[in-house]
């Protein structure tokens, strides 16, 4: 309980932080952000500059713009899109699903397959194995997953022309099709991830065979299989569930850059345009909710990681 | 055992030609990276372009080793940046503990709770794209990351025995954290710097590719993949080269920090 009460105060720690942060974000704009938000549209005239100051409240003291602001997100107001004058919330819950979905698909993908493969890679120590393994798993770290999925796609039109799997479907209006279209873009994101979380299982699987209990557990005559899965893995998933949680940050960040490559219709390309057309508060509330989302992960993470370690949860 | 690991003495030399190809392309590269021959346009590899023109008629080659040039020299400058100002605060904060600690190390949480990529969009949609403004991004998102990475060793440097001497000597802090205990971290520095130089080099291709790095006609590795991208099934080679050299680009600088680490750390020595 009171692990629970010092990750609720660092929780809220870090949420402020990044409320001012993105709040800062127009308001340290270089020149009259104003201007240049009207600029991408219109002429700039000094009664234009006027209103829309007004509209998104900047002629206020600053404090009382951030409380105002603040008050408005945690009632669930972001504010107004600069040019379609829609809600920043609608904006973005129509854009979220396909960003959500992609994530988690990577996710799975990778950290799924990663569990095996590091397994495996723990057993093939040694053997001259090292080396290779060594020198793929860093390159599977460095493949920029955009290019990859550019690459696969040309692959796959030259040999498959008749695939669809650019954009994409809503899962309830056609599932098939939706999750078809979805593997190869969380293929490519997944594979930084998979290298990157079998290289972690692989060697806090050998630290975790070095232990005493393991040679107790020989030494009372256990099978080697129930050695290596019940009694090393348990044990070597410790760091790799933290893990997963800092991952999903970089997967939310690629997946922006994958969605450009494969027309997803996701928070990316939302960002993205709102950023051409210098839709400022649109920009904000995108990164704001992105950062919320993951922040919470980390969060959840961090207690789940004292339900399965019971050390964490007597020692803290 | 004294013989140099033979994976180290190929990493080197591999980050070394790198160096030596991005600090040298004007000699290098066999043509103008901005000449353009509307008669050779899109083509494959040849005797006259080893990797073929793209949909200008400009060289391939002389673009990626001019584009190398820019996302290895955009990348080191944020790195470098972001390594001074987070490896400071990181020393401060576990040389001086208690608030000094706290404060610090809570805005480097902060910053560190948003996505790296995310953040970087963020800072380059307040500046405007350009190489500028995403060594800037680049700079901004690796600063906490290196606080943290100096901040947990150096705690440990503190405590020992010869930082107690220093200080019963009458050694200034200043004197002490830079003269005694900065030296002792320079592995740890290398290893990291090197490992985040090579995501730096994915962030940056990244920011490009997005349209928000180095602007066209400027070569950038990331640029060169996203104009590639539009005429992929008529000439895929821009694409797939530029894509490869930011592959390599990362791939050595990322296998460098790997290996030195296993060098420098005795623990892991003794499994090759």
């Amino acid at each position: 309980m009171r692990l629970l009460r010092d990750r609720l105060i660092d929780l809220l720690v870090v949420l402020f932080g990044v409320s001012v942060i993105t709040f800062l974000m127009i308001r340290l704009i270089p020149g009259d952000a104003v201007a240049i938000m009207l600029g991408a549209n219109t002429e700039v005239t000094p009664d234009r500059v006027a209103d829309l100051r007004a509209r998104i409240g900047l002629d206020q003291p600053i404090l009382r713009q951030y409380i105002s602001w603040l008050g408005g997100v945690l009632t669930g107001d972001l504010g107004v899109s600069l040019w379609t004058r829609r809600p920043v919330t609608a904006e973005i819950s129509a854009h979220v699903w396909p960003t959500v979905q992609l994530t988690l698909l990577a996710l799975v993908m990778g950290a799924g397959l990663a569990v095996p493969l590091g397994v495996l890679m723990a057993r093939l120590r040694g053997q001259g194995w090292d080396m290779v393994l060594r020198v793929t798993t860093v390159a599977g770290l460095t493949i920029p997953s955009f290019w990859l999925g550019i690459m696969l796609i040309l692959l796959l039109t030259t040999f498959l022309p008749d695939l669809q799997m650019l954009g994409y479907v809503p899962f309830l209006q056609d599932p098939l099709g939706n999750i078809t279209r979805l593997l190869l873009p969380a293929f490519a994101l997944s594979l930084p991830i998979l290298a990157n979380l079998a290289r972690l299982v692989r060697s806090a699987m050998l630290e975790a065979l070095s232990q005493d209990y393991i040679r107790t557990a020989r030494a009372k005559g256990v099978p080697e299989r129930a050695i290596l899965y019940r009694h090393a893995l348990r044990n070597a998933l410790i760091p790799f569930v933290t893990s997963v949680g800092i991952m999903t940050g970089y997967l939310l960040g690629g997946a922006i850059v994958v969605e450009q490559v494969f027309a997803i219709p996701g928070l990316g390309r939302l960002i993205l345009g709102a950023i051409a057309e210098r839709n400022y508060p649109l920009v904000q509330a995108t990164i704001l909710v992105i950062t919320c989302g993951f922040v919470f992960v980390n969060f959840v993470v961090d207690l789940l990681y004292a339900v399965i370690d019971p050390r964490v949860r007597q020692g803290a | 055992m004294n013989r140099i690991p033979r994976l180290l003495l190929v990493s080197v030399t591999a980050v070394a030609l790198m160096i030596a190809l991005a600090v040298f392309a004007p000699l290098i590269a066999p043509y103008d990276p901005l000449a353009q021959s509307i008669l050779a346009r899109m083509k494959g590899p040849s005797t006259a372009h080893w990797l073929g023109t793209d949909q200008f008629g400009r060289d391939l080659l002389s673009r990626i080793i001019h584009g190398l040039r820019a996302s290895f020299g955009i990348s080191a400058i944020a790195v470098s940046v972001a390594l001074v100002i987070g490896g400071t605060l990181g020393l401060l904060a576990a040389y001086y503990r208690g608030w000094t600690d706290r404060i610090l190390m809570r805005c480097m949480d902060v910053i560190f709770a948003f996505p790296v990529m995310l953040l970087a969009i963020g800072v380059i949609a307040m500046l405007g794209p350009g190489p500028g403004p995403t060594a800037i991004a680049i700079a901004v998102v690796y600063t906490p990351i290196f606080a943290r990475l100096i901040r947990g060793p150096a705690l440990v440097l503190c405590e020992s025995d010869f930082v107690t001497s220093a200080r019963c000597i009458g050694a200034s802090d200043m004197r002490i954290l830079f003269i005694h205990i900065l030296p002792n971290l320079a592995s740890v520095i290398v290893v990291q710097t090197s490992l985040l130089l090579s995501a730096a080099i994915l962030v940056e291709a990244s920011l490009s590719f997005l349209g928000l790095g180095t602007q066209p006609p400027a070569p950038s590795l990331g640029t060169m993949l996203a104009e590639g991208r539009n005429f992929l099934l008529l000439s895929p080679w821009s694409a797939v080269f530029s894509g490869l050299a930011i592959l390599i680009l990362a791939f050595t600088l990322n296998l460098l920090g790997d290996v030195v680490r296993d060098t420098l750390d005795p623990r892991l020595r003794g499994e090759q």
